[in-house]
């Protein structure tokens, strides 16, 4: 501790070069932190996913709708404990480009199998009276500014009412939150019956359900007994975990997302190199002073131990504000504009980038540190 | 005014012949600058190469038609009425065989990728006879075309080397019943090499869409004719329809992943520039400080402060520049080509498509480099030139 001066006025030297060195370890960081969140994204929230829960879906595609009374049957089936459907709507909010999911449900069915939706519950009770009522996830409501009692209308696009009309109009009855950091909350969820009731074709039919089973060991098997018994029907299921299922939509988006981090992954370690060999320059100007330090009684161990305690401190100054600064504008919302839903910097990466820090000060300061070491005193003094 | 530039240009020289001596440092911030240039262009190679297979796919007298209000194929239900109907309209161009339009149904089958073994939504594309006139560009490479009525499918070239299980002569099941692959087929390197094609008169009862279709695709008599036949649809009152032109409809499809990746191409080469530059200014902040005393002596010798200024914007220029054109050329010889597969989100189905490193993308990544060189060798050049010069003579 009582070098800490020593080693903060040998940073001071050359004020400037060390705030650019500084600054370009923390844009490294503050990159990191980024490539964790988008290795997030196209997982595809795979590590999020319930155990617990099984989705059921037609056999020949996702597309295909299955029969609405498959949800007793399901339900009845040993292991099952509960059971909720779904229907994609794809409607479109002014324009295309305006992505989020909207989904026709069963209200509390659907929010009991989602327990990481946290509706407050008088939004919950108003949303249950309102047959034209819809809840929506917090960045949903926040990208298009959305609030309660805001009437959206949302041109239907396979979707017509009996009328002919396209245009279906919800009322915002309830924003909800993510439980979790990573909970996806861009989905906009409205009253199955409205869709059915209104819809020209159709109608009886879901998109896929949920099944929530009471042993996740034994969920693979639940999932065959639910495929058996419609094996042969006019619509036969697939069943598969929800792990399962995210996992088969980020391989569809394929190595894309590998690409990227690959990428992203070389520049980080072409930053930390840059970096690297300007403080490695910095200890070389100064073979001289250190010859200085061990004329007047610096043992060689403690050179290299100031030496490396410069590099460490740099590092891990400019290394935390970008760790620190990745954790806050990676919280701000993906940069792409709404087309990455699970968006966030996992909090074991901070850990991951701690350690890359500490590597970082350590391998920079290796090289000169133990130069510094082996430094003979006579020589050096001769070339300074 | 030219004696300073004669003053510059020996400056500069002398400058860039001593770069030699501080070898390091220049190529560290070469380095960096290379590899933010890299990075963008290959990142955006990837959107390039996604949208040029769907733009390119619309001939400019090719027009497709869905129901009202739907933004993709995926969506549309049109009945066997309407597509003939449409068949008819005026501006439709006619040949031998009656009018060049197809009314087609567009379902997706899972089949396994090749790289990973993981199913994979690949679309399968039920048409009708006029078709491969439409579709021009289609073209059977192996095999044969389907025979009408049978279940019989012919393979893109792009979804044959994608996904398993799709070459010449296998059988697979989908929708319950066995089907055999008799053909392979190119497109151009348009969308539809991504796609399985079969005949729609069976692909209809195969997944019980009865007598519908979906889209109808329709080459028109000329460009021009677009209008008419577009007033034509739309005043019918008999139909409910979206007439768009096939490249404009592409370009559409291309629009989500284009925004993804240019999103987080944006972000990242924003993030690596700022980086890179703060290595250039280290770089020409310790060139400059290496040269105080030379620099000093040539102020002495009458050289005056702005040949100073040149010559250290054109070092690290110079060095920028070499980054960047390394850095392009790089992401060029790894990314131009790279063939692969992802999901078109617009209608949840896989389409086949190369890298793409267009010299546009080369030029702005070299654009970017000398926006750097400049940002980094700016105030290291004022710094040099306002070195008090009888201070800096007596230093070192």
């Amino acid at each position: 501790m009582k070098y800490l001066h020593l080693i903060a006025r040998n940073l001071l030297r050359k004020k400037v070069r060390t705030v650019f060195t500084l600054l370009s370890v923390l844009v490294a960081f503050v990159l990191f932190g980024y490539l964790s969140a988008i290795n997030m994204a196209f997982r595809m929230g795979v590590d999020l996913t319930g155990a617990d829960r099984l989705l059921v879906i037609h056999k020949v595609s996702l597309i295909q709708s299955l029969p609405q009374s498959y949800e007793g049957r399901i339900a009845a089936i040993a292991g099952v404990r509960d059971v909720a459907h779904a229907s994609w709507f794809g409607g479109v909010y002014q324009e295309p480009s305006n992505f989020f999911a909207q989904m026709a449900v069963e209200p509390e069915r659907y929010l009991r199998l989602y327990p990481e939706f946290l509706l407050p519950e008088d939004q919950k009770k108003a949303w249950l009276a309102d047959r034209t009522g819809a809840v929506v996830g917090r960045q949903t409501a926040s990208r298009f500014g959305w609030k309660l009692q805001d009437r959206i209308p949302i041109q239907g696009t396979f979707y017509r009412k009996r009328d002919g009309g396209r245009t279906w109009e919800f009322t915002i009855d309830g924003i909800y939150e993510g439980k979790e950091k990573g909970t996806d909350t861009t989905q906009f969820l409205f009253h199955y019956d409205y869709l059915d009731e209104a819809r020209q074709l159709d109608q009886g039919s879901v998109g896929w359900y949920i099944v929530r089973v009471a042993d996740p060991e034994r969920a693979p098997e639940i999932g065959r007994k639910i495929d058996a018994a419609f094996a042969n029907s006019s619509a036969e299921t697939k069943t598969t975990t929800e792990k399962a299922f995210a996992q088969s939509f980020a391989n569809q988006v394929g190595n894309i997302g590998a690409i990227i981090q690959a990428i992203v992954i070389a520049v980080f370690f072409t930053l930390l190199l840059v970096a690297g060999n300007t403080m490695a320059q910095a200890v070389r100007e100064r073979t001289g002073e250190l010859a200085v330090l061990k004329t007047v009684g610096f043992s060689g161990g403690k050179v290299m131990g100031l030496v490396l305690a410069e590099s460490l401190l740099l590092v891990g100054l400019g290394g935390g504000i970008g760790l620190a600064l990745a954790w806050g504008l990676t919280s701000l919302g993906d940069p792409t504009g709404g087309f990455l839903p699970i968006f966030f910097m996992p909090a074991k990466d901070l850990v991951v980038g701690a350690a890359l820090i500490v590597a970082l000060g350590l391998v920079s300061g290796a090289v000169p540190a133990v130069r510094a070491m082996r430094l003979a005193i006579a020589d050096a003094l001769r070339r300074g | 005014m030219l004696r300073s530039i004669a003053q510059a240009g020996v400056v500069t020289l002398l400058n860039l012949r001593s770069m030699g001596q501080r070898l390091g440092a220049s190529m560290a911030a070469a380095l960096g600058v290379a590899g933010v240039v890299g990075v963008f262009v290959a990142v955006l190679s990837i959107g390039e190469g996604f949208r040029a297979t769907l733009v390119k796919t619309g001939a400019p007298d090719a027009v497709v038609v869905f129901r009202g209000g739907t933004d993709t194929e995926m969506n549309s239900i049109l009945g066997l009425e309407q597509t003939r109907i449409i068949a008819d309209a005026p501006g439709v161009r006619r040949g031998a065989d009656g009018a060049l339009a197809s009314a087609e149904l567009f379902v997706v089958v899972d089949v396994p990728k090749r790289s990973t073994g993981t199913e994979a939504n690949v679309p399968l594309r039920g048409v009708q006879p006029p078709a491969f006139a439409v579709h021009d560009r289609v073209r059977i490479v192996e095999g044969r075309r389907f025979e009408t009525g049978r279940n019989e499918i012919i393979v893109g070239a792009a979804a044959a080397r994608q996904f398993a299980g799709l070459d010449l002569g296998s059988s697979l099941g989908w929708g319950g019943n066995k089907w055999t692959v008799v053909g392979v087929f190119e497109a151009a390197g348009t969308i539809a090499e991504s796609e399985v094609w079969c005949d729609a008169g069976v692909l209809q009862p195969a997944y019980r869409r009865g007598e519908s279709f979906q889209s109808v695709y329709v080459r028109l008599e000329s460009p021009d004719a677009f209008s008419r036949f577009k007033d034509a649809l739309t005043a019918d009152p008999r139909l409910d329809v979206r007439v768009i032109r096939e490249s404009e409809y592409w370009e559409e499809q291309s629009r989500m992943l284009r925004g993804v990746v240019q999103g987080l191409g944006s972000l990242v080469a924003t993030l690596m520039g700022i980086g890179a530059v703060f290595g250039a200014l280290n770089t020409m902040y310790s060139a400059v400080a290496a040269r105080t005393r030379e620099i000093a002596t040539l102020r002495a010798l009458g050289f005056g402060g702005a040949a100073v200024v040149v010559s250290v914007l054109a070092e690290s220029l110079l060095l920028s520049l070499l980054g960047g054109a390394t850095g392009g050329s790089i992401a060029y010889l790894a990314f131009n080509g790279y063939q692969t597969s992802t999901m078109n989100w617009q209608s949840f189905s896989q389409v086949a498509f190369a890298f793409r490193v267009t010299p546009a993308l080369i030029l702005q990544g070299i654009g970017a480099s000398i926006l750097m060189g400049l940002v980094g060798g700016v105030f290291p050049a004022i710094r040099a030139a306002r070195l008090p010069i009888a201070t800096a003579l007596r230093e070192l």
